[in-house]
């Protein structure tokens, strides 16, 4: 089976500073993969390098793409990572101010990557703007509010419809459920397991939190200082950690 | 079905000076389909660090767990979550699930996840959890709010949804009625009868005199201390 | 002869001017940066087109300023002057007359000839100004033709309005390529962007030049089940009775009332000396 992404030796640095340094793994098309660790240690480096944000020093972000099958990311036209960006590729932010557009109606924020892809029907683009809100329970009679009108919760559900309105392989999940409140956060998680069951979608979820990984993801990466210091199954990882990191991450948990 | 060899488990705890504990050395056995085992011994032996690491739950030092053709000890990540999709079945006993997610779709979610249609997946957790006497009206409530009992049962009837050729069952039994605890000895009996190789822990005697065909002493596998 | 170059502006600053129009004619609907030059008159006040006229403008030619279609309005009639005073070139009223005309916000009801050059004034040359404040980003869009976002404002216009309520600066794409504004010309008059004239459009402030160059493919956006609609006031001019012009509304007493007249001035004044000739 062709991974959907192939990352080899991916390399940042800040000047002299370690953003994340040789980190390899394969992602499989259905598969969540949780990436944990503090502040700082590179884990939102490496989303930004793998999702086009920043440009790695050295390494190669191979992505089995719909046409021409596996082709490394960052050696393609900006263009070309665009198109990317706008159709199977999306990105959901921390903070839904970054991954929305605030003067712009719930509809037009939805629509905006069907627009961006050439739909030119009015009809057509809010009746699926309008499907996929009720997707992310957002009610219909709100398509015309802006997101500053919504709460937290809905505009980070609105952002993830946002990106996954053009049917999406992969996702790029930035502490989607940082800053919720505890009873939005377990609605998002439940909507968005469920989107990734339905739509066979691969998702990089990169988290603080090893609650949301336990649920979400099938399979954990942990970073300390830039490194990648232990990957496995997400369960395996949580209740056997074997790095002496990790241990102290899994057992600094408070239990509720 | 299972084969365990040479297996060997240590746990290190490096953020207490490193310390080294042994918990399992030598464990050797086999469960062919149809098969019940009983892990035995007292607490503390290692039966449940054996079922986790049956399950890939934690990894081995050495030795191998080969289940279905696939060593769980030295596979892949994706291979093992295949393997627990199609294969291996696991009734712990906790629940853990995604809480808001309605009971229904939780037993049926083994089920959707090979892709079965949602109507077929949907029958087959009513039809469990009417066997497990789960009421009706908590159906589309989270099992997140139930109580202990009723949580255990929902659990057993996820794990039972997908008729899986390997099953680790803990505590299957435990804080169950005796209406309860005959169904689920049922459902244990049914999946013998289908083929499945069964490791299980009962703590319940009768339950396990009831279902089990052999026991094995995990003490057997318990490292000497010095 | 006066004492400024002729034009105004020094030959070097016309070079460089003429060079971005140049550019500009290349690559329809790109904006091209120039070092706009500070001009006798406050920005907002035609700096832009001012310079390219100024660099466009010989001798021999006969230049016809309008603001919102009039002929005599302040600023059409300082702009003249202006040229009149610093190229001593011939001035008309009359469109048909003109080799260069400069114009604020209308184009002639007329239609232009291949002899002829339309310059605009621009005030904000970035068609995705009000949806992306950044420069940067804006012209990686145009670069990329990352157009989804044009398409969302006028989305935004239909779910409030019922209808594509943007009235003015309407923005076309030019050759496929490019999307443009206008400049805040009434969409009545886009169709009319299709022409056999040379349109050079200048942003003083902004300092940015663009052009449609003759016979240039330019297509006013819209959905598919929201054509481009390039309606006017339902109403005949009121002094010429034009029923296909673009109209000025004008409120004529303290009562509220008002009568719809010809924006293009000269075209009305036309219609009218013909209707009396035919009268006579």
């Amino acid at each position: 089976m062709t991974p959907l992404l192939d990352v080899k030796d991916l390399t940042k640095t800040y000047g002299g500073r370690v953003g994340c340094t040789d980190v390899s793994f394969r992602l499989y098309p259905g598969e969540v993969l949780g990436i944990v660790g503090e502040s700082g240690s590179g884990k939102s480096t490496l989303l930004n390098c793998l999702a086009g944000h920043l440009p790695p020093d050295r390494g190669q972000v191979i992505f089995d793409t719909r046409a021409e099958g596996p082709r490394d990311v960052l050696t393609m036209s900006e263009p070309e990572r665009r198109m990317l960006g706008r159709t199977d590729w999306a990105f959901v932010h921390q903070n839904p101010r970054d991954g929305l557009r605030m003067r712009i109606s719930a509809g037009g924020n939805v629509g905006e990557r069907l627009m961006a892809v050439g739909a030119r029907h009015y009809g057509e683009i809010r009746a699926q703007a309008t499907d996929w809100l009720g997707r992310v329970e957002i009610s219909e009679t709100r398509i015309d509010d802006r997101p500053s009108a919504f709460s937290g919760g809905m505009q980070q559900r609105l952002q993830i419809a946002r990106n996954l309105v053009t049917g999406p392989r992969l996702v790029f999940m930035d502490e989607p459920t940082g800053g919720l409140d505890v009873s939005v956060q377990a609605r998002l998680l439940d909507l968005i397991r469920g989107l990734v069951r339905r739509m066979g979608l691969s998702a990089i979820v990169v988290t603080h939190d090893l609650a949301v990984v336990r649920l979400l993801a099938d399979r954990l990466m942990v970073m300390k200082d830039g490194h990648v210091i232990e990957t496995g199954l997400t369960d395996q990882v949580l209740d056997d950690p074997q790095a002496p990191y990790t241990q102290l991450l899994v057992s600094s948990v408070l239990q509720v | 079905m299972i084969h365990v060899e040479e297996l060997a488990k240590n746990f290190t705890l490096h953020n207490q000076g490193g310390t080294v504990i042994p918990v399992i050395v030598g464990a050797g056995f086999s469960v062919a389909p149809g098969e019940c085992v009983a892990l035995t011994g007292e607490s503390g032996a290692g039966k449940s660090t054996v079922m986790r690491i049956l399950y890939g739950n934690y990894l081995a030092q050495s030795g191998s767990v080969r289940i279905g053709g696939v060593d769980i000890t030295k596979a892949e990540p994706r291979d093992i979550l295949q393997l627990r999709r199609e294969t291996l079945g696991y009734v712990s006993q906790f629940l853990r699930v995604v809480p808001r997610v309605p009971t229904l779709e939780v037993v049926a979610e083994p089920l959707l996840a090979l892709g079965r249609p949602e109507g077929e997946a949907l029958n087959r957790a009513r039809d469990l959890l009417t066997r497990l006497r789960i009421p009706e009206r908590l159906w589309q409530l989270s099992p997140t709010t139930f109580s202990g009992g009723e949580q255990q049962r929902v659990n057993i009837a996820r794990g039972f949804a997908h008729a899986y050729p390997a099953l680790l069952l803990d505590e299957p039994t435990a804080s169950l009625d005796a209406t309860n605890r005959e169904t689920v000895l049922t459902l244990i009996e049914e999946a013998k009868a289908q083929g499945a190789a069964i490791v299980g822990i009962f703590h319940d005697l009768e339950a396990r005199a009831r279902v089990a065909d052999r026991e094995i002493d995990v003490s057997a596998f318990t490292p000497r201390v010095a | 002869m006066s004492d400024y170059n002729f034009a105004y502006l020094d030959e070097q600053t016309k070079r460089m001017i003429r060079r971005a129009i140049l550019k500009g004619v290349a690559v329809p609907g790109y904006q091209v940066p120039f070092a706009s030059r500070e001009m006798p008159m406050p920005y907002g006040w035609g700096t832009g087109g001012v310079q390219v006229t100024a660099a466009c403008l010989t001798p021999e030619d006969t230049l016809k300023v309008i603001d919102q279609g009039a002929d005599d309005t302040t600023n059409a009639v300082s702009i003249r002057k202006f040229f009149e005073k610093t190229a001593d070139v011939a001035v008309t009223e009359k469109t048909a007359e003109a080799t260069i005309i400069q114009t604020r916000h209308r184009i002639p009801e007329v239609t232009l000839t291949e002899d002829q050059i339309l310059v605009y004034q621009v005030p904000m040359p970035e068609p995705l100004r009000f949806l992306e404040p950044s420069e940067v980003e804006t012209r990686k869009m145009h670069a990329l033709q990352d157009y989804g976002l044009m398409h969302v404002k006028l989305y935004e216009d239909i779910a409030r309005h019922g209808e594509i309520a943007t009235a003015y600066s309407y923005p076309v794409m030019v050759e496929d390529r490019y999307v443009m504004s206008p400049s805040p010309i009434p969409k009545f008059d886009n169709p009319k962007l299709e022409s056999a004239a040379l349109q050079l459009f200048g942003a003083g402030r902004e300092q940015r030049i663009y052009a449609v160059p003759p016979f240039t493919k330019v297509v006013s956006l819209d959905f598919d089940d929201y054509p481009f609609d390039p309606s006017k006031a339902p109403h005949p001019c009121a002094l010429c009775a034009a029923e296909d012009s673009y109209l000025d509304e004008v409120i004529t007493d303290d009562q509220g009332t008002r009568m719809f007249v010809c924006s293009d001035t000269d075209f009305c004044a036309d219609r009218r000396a013909a209707q009396e000739g035919e009268a006579a």
